[in-house]
């Protein structure tokens, strides 16, 4: 059973966003999707500073086995990025909503916020795979 | 619907993630993969491999048989129970398959091939076999556990019936015996010391449940992967097809050519490739970047192109490996091509690790340096 927290967005492809006091999102893949791929190796960040739409590949996280692409949820700036990950992508294993976070985002699309999944909704789309 | 080994709720209780693989229910881990990867290097791991396809040849001409079938030659396995590595070709040369015979007779052999090639495996050997009036029978009553690490011997031995452990114990590399129901090979596909035990399905859980109570870790075959490729051991389908040359997939090796006058299924086009040359190479490449080698990267040399065949990231070097098909005189150091990047790799002879060792010289990464 994956860990889906209440007060996050989630994405069909997995992915979360948290949204900041500050307007800042912060995003990440879900608990289902850091145990579906298995260890981490190694992951490769967006540059900060890119402009993204959603859905598009900004990230690339690569356990033993594949490598897998994340998407943004949506559109937006990268602002930061976990430079953590470089010497520890086993943090998106272990703490996949906490220190495992890929990605800020500023000058975030609210529509494209308002389209994203609830908790429960995320769950529901879990349990039809 | 997919099939299931013997030993399939073993997978269950030890919390196994099953992925379906050429058709079988099987586990790629039980939790980390990366730990079961380490157990085999450093104490001993087990795999259910028991989708493989155990096959049994039996009649009077069989040894005239397979010198023809196989691109090694029987003809070398002068005492019962020896193995031995070879290709089966087609006539043009490409690989149909690998596989492990052992000579067991005069008049019995056994060959494991692999399970995503059983069926047109056992269409080519059948084929071929009514010739020589081989009988060929495949063994799906059987299953076969790998036990591999620096301790797996020895708890194997343990596990067996009691009448043979001292002779399992004194079998040399590639050699196997029957002991009772269970016929153990000291055969395997990680690098490491151990066995290969082929046994009656019905046997297999309680063998199996023998061996995790005297505390071999249940790997899966995500470690089965990462520890052939250390190893240096081609996975078919990968590293070499029906499309390829042994002589192009570091299998050359494993080409009997002599005695002249044996005929062998491909032998011809083989001859002329070895007098002609052939252009590519198989080589062993560590990643001097951050990233992981993963099959169908492209590989830039000075003399062209090549193309990653398996990669990963190696658990023991903590880096990425891979093997690669690339352009002769390719010299030590190449650059790979990951999503539009060029990295370094440095070229290496493979294997890359053996008995729990890294054997590859590997120079200081550039990002190290800076």
């Amino acid at each position: 059973m994956s860990d889906i927290p209440g007060d996050l967005k989630y994405a069909k492809s997995h992915e979360w966003m948290r949204q900041g006091e500050d307007g800042i999102v912060t995003v990440g893949i879900s608990d289902h999707a850091q145990a579906s791929l298995g260890e981490l190796v190694y992951v490769e960040l967006p540059e900060v500073g890119s402009e993204l739409s959603p859905g598009d590949a900004c990230a690339v996280v690569e356990s033993v086995k594949a490598a897998s692409d994340v998407y943004s949820p949506v559109e937006g700036v990268v602002t930061e990025v976990n430079e953590a990950l470089a010497d520890q992508p086993e943090l998106v294993n272990e703490q996949p909503y906490d220190n495992g976070w890929i990605m800020r985002l500023s000058d975030v699309n609210k529509d494209d916020v308002a389209e994203l999944l609830d908790a429960e909704a995320y769950q529901a789309t879990l349990e039809e795979d | 619907m997919a099939r299931r080994t013997s030993l399939y709720e073993q997978h269950g209780t030890a919390g196994a993630r099953i992925v379906d693989f050429a058709g079988w229910d099987m586990p790629v881990h039980y939790g980390s993969q990366i730990d079961e990867h380490h157990a085999v290097r450093r104490t001993a791991g087990m795999f259910d491999v028991s989708h493989m396809t155990v096959v049994d040849l039996s009649g009077v001409r069989v040894r005239e048989f397979l010198r023809y079938l196989l691109a090694n030659d029987v003809g070398k396995l002068k005492t019962a129970g020896k193995a031995l590595y070879t290709c089966m070709l087609n006539e043009n040369g490409g690989v149909i398959d690998d596989l492990i015979v052992y000579f067991r007779d005069d008049t019995h052999f056994r060959v494991v091939v692999n399970a995503a090639t059983r069926d047109k495996d056992l269409a080519w050997i059948e084929q071929h076999a009514l010739d020589y009036d081989v009988a060929v029978k495949e063994r799906d009553d059987l299953a076969m556990v790998a036990v591999q690490g620096p301790q797996a011997r020895e708890i194997a031995a343990a596990c067996l019936p009691q009448t043979g452990r001292e002779s399992a114990l004194a079998l040399k590399p590639f050699n196997a015996m029957s002991i009772e129901d269970y016929f153990v090979a000291r055969t395997g596909y990680t690098g490491e010391d151990g066995f290969e035990v082929i046994l009656p399905a019905e046997q297999a859980p309680g063998f199996w449940k023998a061996l995790a109570q005297a505390g071999v870790v249940p790997c899966g075959l995500g470690a089965r992967d990462t520890l052939r490729l250390e190893a240096g051991m081609n996975l078919y389908g990968q590293d070499m097809d029906e499309s390829t040359s042994p002589l192009e997939s570091g299998l050359g090796w494993t080409i009997a050519w002599d005695p002249a006058e044996r005929d062998f299924i491909g032998r011809r086009t083989l001859e002329r490739q070895k007098a002609d040359g052939v252009a590519n190479k198989f080589v062993g490449l560590v990643l001097q970047a951050r990233g992981v080698l993963r099959a169908h990267q492209k590989v830039l040399t000075g003399n062209g192109e090549g193309e990653i065949t398996s990669g990963t990231f190696s658990p023991t070097m903590e880096c990425a490996i891979g093997l690669a098909r690339v352009p002769k005189g390719i010299g030590k150091h190449c650059e790979v091509e990951i999503r539009g990047r060029q990295l370094p790799a440095q070229v290496v002879r493979p294997p890359f690790v053996r008995m729990g060792q890294t054997i590859v010289v590997v120079e200081p990464h550039e990002s190290e340096e800076s």
